[in-house]
């Protein structure tokens, strides 16, 4: 019932004491600014990367081959003369460690079901190619039809390799629109079917151009480090050039449709245990882009909740200041609380006359902080390149933390107001 | 006529129980029936503001009973003495005593604020009682916009909001000059004789004392004499 008046009452007191007011909201707008502006900017940041992440692969697995964890942990490990000697583990790998096309073909048939298709692919050497004069420098990737699920390419001119053009290995290639633009001035039609000489793996060797990509893909963007444009080539034919079998350090598998990634994942580790058990120094390793965004959100969430902490202590030396001014409010109206004891008000009406004053302090700085951080955190976002996505979570937490800022430091004046005595109030000079 | 206040016996001390224990009213005994205009007068330290104090209820007695309006005054509760406040009487105070930054009219409608009267009512209530102390001109001005006398007769009007028991005036005129104190004790004439008022003077001047139906004196926290009016 006294709730409206005594929300005028304390609109009334802030605005004969702007100045003030504005103060003692300055440490409730900074901690509310800027836990704002942290929410705001994690936020974005987790959602823009992790669709971009799922963008690109969230039914893959990687699959790849890292150096053995240490098994320290096991105490028998240590006591044994055999591993002792080999303590120092290789780092380098050797022909035996990497997957075969034996192990991947067993795998496919393993989990005929669970998979949609094994991307392998095996980058050659980073050539200069040539065609009449012109030069251009490319990087050779064997690749096989799995390899263009997960790594889609828009074809420009031409057409994909044909299903026997990857099973007989035939000596055709897909270009890149840059590598077309050096060496036929951008003809992309023209250039189907010629041949481009390349000098791999000490002999030179002739590759008919079957089409022209244009790249695009998010995967590409990311990944791309040099601006060496990629040259790719029937995986078969690739093993042909490098004259020995094909081997892997790092396979992708595209999970079947309704096939959990992650379950998929832990099955193939297991799978490969199977031939990585008596290999003292790697084994095989599989991640999906779901363990891959977990990782990154729990690092972004340790780090917001670390500046988290720091935004809460502004917020609570903010309380601590509103705390003070209401203190300094209740003693410089000691007389007015006398009276209005006088006039009938219950200590209940006082106190809340004043908790209400101290919540709508917090609750002004709050939004103006929640102002502030909003534009503050979308600002910071836009500049670092991500599309700004405000946390509605944060936005709630801030007004309800102002509320209760203003309610737990707003608590000790107010009863202090509504204790007085009101002889000892009216008298109060 | 009914006694509106009945005091019997009013003992009141401070510091019970403390070395410096100190007992300011020794046994007062009083009534004051409905209607009735009267003063209390004494010099300053004889007891009168203790008196007031409990008179208004802002205070409760050591020993002694305490009838306002028929309810045991000092057997209530904090509450229920705010409710006797608020209700059964209206404070006029000698430094008016109005809200700061408050303008008049919302200064005559707290009490009813406090006694949860609606808006409308309280609105309309105030309006009335401003023009019965003829400053109904004066209603949106700020407490800092207007003149002693003026304060005086809203902080009237503000006494008057919840038609209390009784109008509980401590040294009304004590601050404004003769000329404007007269017109502040017309005021309380008129409630008296117009709208049946009864009326507790707290003052040390014996001119405005004799101006009543029956002086209190009171000296060293006693009642020394009683008397009509000359």
């Amino acid at each position: 019932m006294m709730f409206f008046e005594n929300v005028v009452l304390a609109l009334n007191s802030l605005k004969s004491n702007k100045m003030r007011a504005l103060l003692t909201m300055l440490g409730i707008i900074i901690g509310i600014g800027s836990v704002i502006a942290i929410f705001t900017v994690g936020n974005s940041v987790t959602l823009s990367v992790s669709t971009n992440l799922q963008d690109v692969g969230a039914n893959d697995v990687f699959v790849s081959v890292v150096e053995r964890k240490d098994d320290e942990a096991d105490p028998n490990a240590a006591m044994d003369g055999l591993k002792f000697g080999s303590q120092d583990k290789r780092e380098e790998m050797d022909d035996d460690d990497y997957m075969t096309v034996d192990m991947v073909k067993d795998l496919c048939s393993q989990y005929e079901d669970e998979i949609h298709a094994v991307s392998l692919s095996q980058n050659l050497d980073t050539v200069d190619v040539a065609y009449q004069g012109e030069e251009s420098s490319v990087t050779i990737i064997g690749a096989n039809v799995g390899y263009f699920i997960p790594n889609s390419i828009e074809m420009t001119s031409g057409t994909m390799f044909s299903a026997s053009d990857f099973s007989e290995g035939r000596m055709v290639c897909l270009v890149e629109e840059s590598t077309v633009d050096d060496l036929f001035d951008g003809d992309y039609e023209g250039c189907i079917g010629k041949e481009l000489e390349m000098l791999v793996e000490d002999q030179t060797v002739r590759f008919t151009i079957a089409g022209v990509y244009h790249t695009e893909s998010q995967y590409a963007m990311m990944f791309s480090f040099g601006r060496s444009s990629s040259l790719y080539i029937p995986i078969n034919a690739a093993a042909r050039v490098k004259r020995s079998p094909l081997s892997f350090s790092t396979i992708e598998v595209v999970s079947a449709v309704g096939v959990d990634p992650g379950d998929l994942s832990k099955k193939i580790t297991r799978f490969f245990d199977r031939y990585y058990a008596s290999n003292n120094d790697f084994e095989i390793s599989a991640y999906t882009f779901t363990s891959l965004v977990n990782m990154l959100d729990s690092i972004l969430n340790t780090v917001t909740s670390a500046i988290s902490l720091i935004a809460a202590i502004a917020l609570v030396v903010g309380g601590i200041g509103v705390m003070n001014i209401m203190l300094v409010s209740v003693t410089e109206r000691t007389r007015e609380i006398g009276t209005r004891k006088a006039l009938g008000a219950k200590n209940s009406s006082i106190r809340a006359q004043f908790l209400v004053e101290a919540i709508i302090i917090c609750l002004i700085g709050g939004f103006i902080g929640l102002v502030l951080g909003v534009v503050g955190g979308m600002a910071l976002t836009n500049y670092m390149g991500y599309p700004a996505a405000p946390s509605l979570g944060g936005i709630m937490i801030s007004i309800g933390f102002s509320v209760s800022i203003g309610l737990i430091f707003g608590y000790f004046p107010a009863n202090k107001a509504a204790k007085m005595n009101p002889i000892d109030a009216l008298r109060y000079e | 006529m009914a006694d509106i206040i009945r005091l019997e016996n009013i003992v009141k001390k401070f510091y019970i129980g403390k070395p410096n224990e100190l007992e300011i009213l020794h046994g007062i005994s009083l009534c004051v029936t409905e209607g009735e205009f009267v003063s209390i007068v004494g010099p300053s330290g004889s007891g009168k503001s203790t008196l007031m104090n409990l008179i208004g209820a802002l205070d409760r007695p050591t020993s002694g009973t305490y009838y306002l309006d028929g309810i045991d005054v000092e057997k209530a509760p904090e509450n229920q003495l705010s409710e006797i406040r608020n209700t059964k009487i209206g404070f006029v105070f000698q430094t008016y005593n109005l809200i700061p930054k408050t303008n008049a009219i919302k200064n005559v409608e707290l009490p009813m604020l406090y006694a949860g009267a609606s808006r409308a009512y309280r609105r309309q209530r105030a309006q009335e009682l401003m023009e019965l102390v003829e400053m109904a001109d004066r209603q949106k001005h700020l407490p800092e916009e207007l003149s002693g006398g003026q304060k005086q007769r809203v902080a009237i009007a503000r006494a008057m909001a919840n038609d209390p028991a009784i109008i509980l005036a401590d040294e009304p005129t004590g601050a404004l000059d003769t000329k404007t104190g007269r017109l502040v004790m017309d005021l309380f004439h008129k409630l008296n004789r117009e709208n049946h008022k009864t009326i507790v003077l707290i003052t040390h001047s014996p001119e405005l004392a004799s101006e009543t139906d029956r002086t209190i004196h009171i000296r060293d926290g006693r009642i020394v004499e009683e008397g009509g009016a000359i």
